[in-house]
């Protein structure tokens, strides 16, 4: 963990750790219901990547948007889904966030400043622009936080959008969440920059590189973003360094990586290092992060009971929707 | 007052009436854009609503998106039609679908202006007619004003539709004159119009063509003949009904646009008169001319054999005229 711990309080590193639970029992619930062929298309889960998306948000205010990317069950849960409504999306059903027509790849909550998943990638950077413009535009005090990932860092948008909110001075934050790969491309064969955060250079904007697997860093990094962007001042570039245990999406097979390389990334796990320092600083015990471990499997589990019980879209309503 | 200058009063109007509503695009400023069309304005609403972007179409498309997601009413100006290629994730994959994708819960009230169509000599990357690739698109509009009155009713509609809307203007059409109502004017979008009525037979054209095929109308009315010229004016949603009614009115139709023919709108719009009641009226088969099958050419005789002519399109009316029934 960082050396300097942010200012924060007890309950919010309660919440942090609560929020990292309940993504990946979410994920690994997703995950076993693909395997078991209850839900059908494809998923990209993030487990291993909690700790990016819990602080990001952690460091944002509720009013806040975010833009996320085909693997943005965390970020969803993180802005404050509601389990139950996102379960019954990914099961396809009327009661889902999008009422079964998007599923894992397009769930998004408009009213709460969550504007969707992409199925796209990069798709939803210059999105995240026009939101920022958007805010300026109307004088609020928000941010719009971009989530993307290292494979998106090498499409067209990432640079047109990240110039065009630099000459603007947008408050826009680009988070990539640099997990490694690019489908089965190692970040290191497809860029030769040494880092993504040093790309922020040809923008005339901060870049910053964290520890992905760091809650405390990521938080901090996300706060001095967001400060940046509400006073004026515009954009900021952050890469967080991080890495997904599991593969691409289901079809995946690991070929492109060694089991060495995924069990070294696993002895950093994020959620088991924030359980650790709460330990050791006293702030929770065992028994209480234990308590919070199986509460958020308990409501992953109501969620799913929901979904299951939740009605299928009527045929009749296929073209509601496409129009306003 | 010419259709540029209509557009440009709908614009400056709906800018006044409605503090959401601004502009984006390449250099449309001070230099008032590529042919004009927003010149001055930028005097009258400063920099903030009158916003030139750089050269990334890409993000012109997705901003104006992400804008128009959160409370705002863009409108998106491209240089060319042509240039909206490089932003089609966002208008096809993004723009056209959010609404859809997030269950109902969410709109996209954008307008994507852009010049298309040939006639200036600016050759292959710069002149194409790509109106039938955006009708293909659940959750687009596609409009094609042929008119200046149509063009400032159609645009102030555009603006206010809470959905993305394709809003394509022809280059040889800036320069024309019309009427145009002054103040308040709207007309509805997925509204076709006779442009002039006739019983022998139909003439449906799209943007420039619609002008070519009044003038042929007025030709062929020497010789006797009364030409319908209908403009659709919308393709998406396309007034079906005034198209067939016109169809089984007159018996015979001949399509007319300046997009390569092949998957040209032309094919839908007669696709949907032959299968419907239409059909048995139809006294002949029904006639699509549509632009030649090549990128368009930089010389200028081989630029106005590549799309239909006002000779080409009365050649094609007295071909269908002589079409007798078995």
């Amino acid at each position: 963990m960082s050396e300097a711990v942010p200012a924060l309080s007890p309950e919010q590193m309660r919440c942090l750790l609560q929020t990292m639970y309940r993504i990946r029992a979410f994920e690994e619930k997703v995950d076993e219901l693909f395997m078991r062929g209850e839900v059908h298309g494809t998923t990209h889960l993030s487990i291993g990547e909690e700790a990016t998306a819990a602080a990001a948000l952690q460091a944002l205010r509720p009013d806040d948007y975010i833009t996320s990317t085909h693997r943005g069950h965390g970020h969803c849960i993180s802005k404050g889904a509601d389990l139950k409504l996102m379960m019954a999306e990914l099961l396809g059903k009327e009661t889902g966030y999008c009422r079964g027509r998007g599923g894992s790849m397009h769930i998004a909550d408009v009213a709460s400043g969550n504007l969707g998943a992409n199925g796209v990638v990069g798709g939803g950077i210059p999105i995240a622009t026009g939101v920022g413009l958007s805010i300026k535009m109307q004088g609020l005090d928000r941010v719009c936080l971009c989530f993307f990932g290292d494979g998106a860092a090498n499409e067209g948008t990432f640079h047109e959008s990240i110039n065009l909110a630099a000459i603007w001075d947008l408050p826009v934050i680009f988070l990539c969440e640099n997990n490694q790969y690019g489908m089965s491309m190692s970040v290191r064969k497809a860029t030769r920059c040494e880092t993504i955060a040093q790309r922020a250079v040809a923008y005339g904007i901060p870049g910053e590189r964290v520890d992905g697997n760091d809650v405390f860093a990521v938080y901090e990094a996300v706060s001095r973003a967001a400060a940046r962007a509400r006073s004026g001042q515009g954009p900021t570039l952050i890469e967080a360094v991080t890495y997904r245990y599991k593969g691409h999406s289901k079809s995946d097979q690991n070929r492109y990586r060694t089991r060495d390389e995924i069990r070294a990334w696993q002895e950093r796990d994020p959620i088991k290092r924030l359980a650790a320092y709460l330990r050791e600083h006293s702030l929770l015990t065992q028994e209480e992060i234990e308590r919070e471990e199986a509460a958020a499997y308990q409501a992953i589990e109501e969620a799913y009971q929901f979904a299951l019980a939740s009605p299928e879209p009527d045929p009749d309503s296929l073209l509601e929707g496409v129009y306003a | 007052m010419t259709y540029a200058e209509a557009i440009r009063e709908a614009l400056r109007e709906e800018m006044r009436r409605d503090p959401r509503v601004f502009l984006m695009g390449e250099d449309i400023g001070i230099y008032g854009g590529a042919f004009g069309v927003t010149y001055g304005l930028i005097d009258e609403f400063g920099e903030e609503r009158v916003r030139d972007t750089p050269i990334s179409e890409a993000a012109l498309a997705g901003c104006a998106i992400g804008a128009a997601l959160t409370g705002m009413r863009p409108v998106a100006e491209f240089q060319f039609s042509d240039f909206m290629a490089i932003g089609m994730d966002q208008i096809v994959n993004q723009g056209a679908k959010l609404r859809f994708m997030f269950g109902g819960k969410a709109q996209v009230p954008v307008v994507f202006r852009a010049p298309l169509g040939s006639g200036t000599g600016a050759a292959a990357q710069h002149s194409q007619s790509l109106e039938a690739w955006f009708a293909h698109v659940p959750g687009l509009k596609v409009v094609l004003p042929s008119t200046p009155a149509d063009v400032k009713g159609l645009l102030l509609s555009a603006i206010r539709d809470p959905n993305p809307v394709i809003f394509l203007e022809h280059k040889l059409l800036y320069r024309y004159k019309g009427p145009v109502p002054r103040g308040e004017w709207t007309i509805p979008i997925g509204q076709a119009e006779v442009k002039r009525p006739g019983k022998d037979l139909t003439i449906i054209a799209l943007s420039i063509m619609v002008p070519r095929a009044l003038a042929v109308a007025a030709r062929l009315a020497e010789e006797g003949i009364e030409a319908e010229v209908v403009d659709p004016r919308t393709l998406r949603p396309l007034d079906e009904e005034t198209l067939i009614a016109s169809a089984r009115k007159t018996g015979r139709v001949l399509i007319v646009h300046e997009a390569v023919l092949t998957g040209g709108f032309g094919g839908e719009i007669a696709a949907r008169i032959a299968s419907s009641e239409a059909f048995y009226y139809l006294d002949a088969p029904i006639l699509r001319l549509g632009g030649a099958e090549t990128p368009i050419p930089y010389n200028r005789t081989l630029e106005r054999r590549a799309t239909p002519q006002e000779e080409d399109i009365y050649q094609a009316a007295r071909r269908l005229l002589q079409r007798r029934p078995l």
